[in-house]
């Protein structure tokens, strides 16, 4: 199974530019175009990733993280939610790059294949950034009454942190 | 984001200077923008190419394809709009980007159908508009490549080993979204 993970990136890269190929697409330049956009992309998140991650080190450092996890734990335990999480379940609806900053924090000090790494990485990749999506959304067609959505976009998002956590626990055991 | 990225500054100097750790929040936040550029230098080679590989997916037209195979659940989804050809183009087209990872892409395609939504129900959002605004904040992608790239740079042998985890998450975390629409949409009273 291992060998299957650590072979997926090399057999998708194969894949995707053979069945191209096969479609007649220039693959090589469709390639390097997208890598440029992918440049642009890490170019418009460092200025954000450089000003929260400072504050979220600053955080850390106080103290403060600790506080608000050891308040919240009760609550985080009946949801079966690590505490260690708690940055990231504020940060996650409101910024993508925080998220990702506050994220990687927490892999890189758990360690990637620890359950707190595990669980944050998941959490990451099954979840959005809600506000923001909300607010492109609805300032796009010039929406003032949302309704239900932020509701039930919050519901989908709390099942998200609550269904990472039981799947790194169903998936790794621990 | 103002108010929150100033909380958090100012929460950790109160919280650092109650409990006797001023010096280390100063050193933290030297520390914290370090640790950002090493997080972007580590992660961009891969995030690129998996930029790239995508770009050669939606070229290649594996996004239309997708699109296709979806249009008849999503009909259930949206049966108000579902004998709206365009509609239904634009919102299979944004679900199939999203599934792909496209984010770029699949935005503006949201949008489109978002418009044609709003065209009809002026300045309150319809159930249909709810139901694609909550699908869009709930994560699809098939294959979460960022948080990979941040697990390989973290030092993990095997940063895809997560995808059964997010694909479980992710189908809750959806159907719980759709769920609340659909209820919301029957018992919401404006």
């Amino acid at each position: 199974m291992d060998l299957f993970y650590t072979m997926l990136v090399p057999f998708i890269m194969a894949g995707v530019a053979l069945y191209a190929m096969g479609r007649k697409v220039d693959v090589y330049s469709a390639l390097v175009q997208g890598a440029g956009d992918g440049l642009g992309t890490l170019v418009r998140i460092a200025p954000s990733l450089i000003a929260l991650l400072a504050a979220v080190h600053m955080l850390r450092a106080s103290g403060a993280l600790e506080l608000a996890a050891r308040i919240l734990t009760p609550v985080l335990d009946c949801l079966g939610i690590p505490a260690e999480t708690v940055a990231l379940l504020l940060v996650r609806p409101v910024s993508g790059s925080a998220a990702l900053g506050v994220g990687s924090e927490l892999i890189a000090a758990h360690g990637p294949d620890s359950y707190i790494g595990r669980v944050a990485a998941v959490m990451l990749g099954s979840t959005e950034t809600t506000f923001y999506t909300i607010a492109v959304y609805f300032g796009a067609v010039g929406i003032t009454k949302t309704r239900y959505a932020v509701p039930a976009a919050l519901c989908a998002d709390l099942a998200g942190f609550m269904a990472a956590a039981w799947a790194v626990r169903v998936c790794f055991g621990g | 984001m103002s108010v929150i990225w100033t909380g958090m500054v100012v929460v950790s100097i109160v919280c650092g200077l109650a409990t006797g750790h001023g010096a280390e929040v100063a050193a933290a936040a030297v520390e914290g923008t370090g640790a950002a550029v090493e997080l972007c230098l580590s992660i961009g080679g891969m995030l690129c190419l998996w930029t790239g590989v995508m770009e050669v997916m939606r070229r290649a037209g594996l996004s239309q394809k997708l699109s296709r195979l979806l249009r008849p659940i999503l009909c259930r989804l949206y049966p108000s709009v579902a004998d709206d050809r365009e509609v239904m183009d634009s919102i299979s087209a944004n679900v199939s980007a999203n599934l792909l990872g496209l984010g770029n892409a699949a935005t503006p395609l949201g949008l489109d159908a978002a418009r044609r939504m709003g065209r009809k129900s002026g300045k309150v959002a319809s159930d249909a508009l709810c139901m694609l605004v909550v699908c869009n904040t709930a994560s699809i992608q098939l294959i979460p490549t960022t948080v990979a790239t941040v697990r390989a740079a973290a030092g993990s042998v095997t940063p895809f080993d997560i995808l059964p985890a997010v694909w479980m998450a992710s189908a809750i975390s959806v159907g719980v979204g759709i769920t609340a629409a659909k209820v919301c949409a029957r018992l919401w009273r404006d």
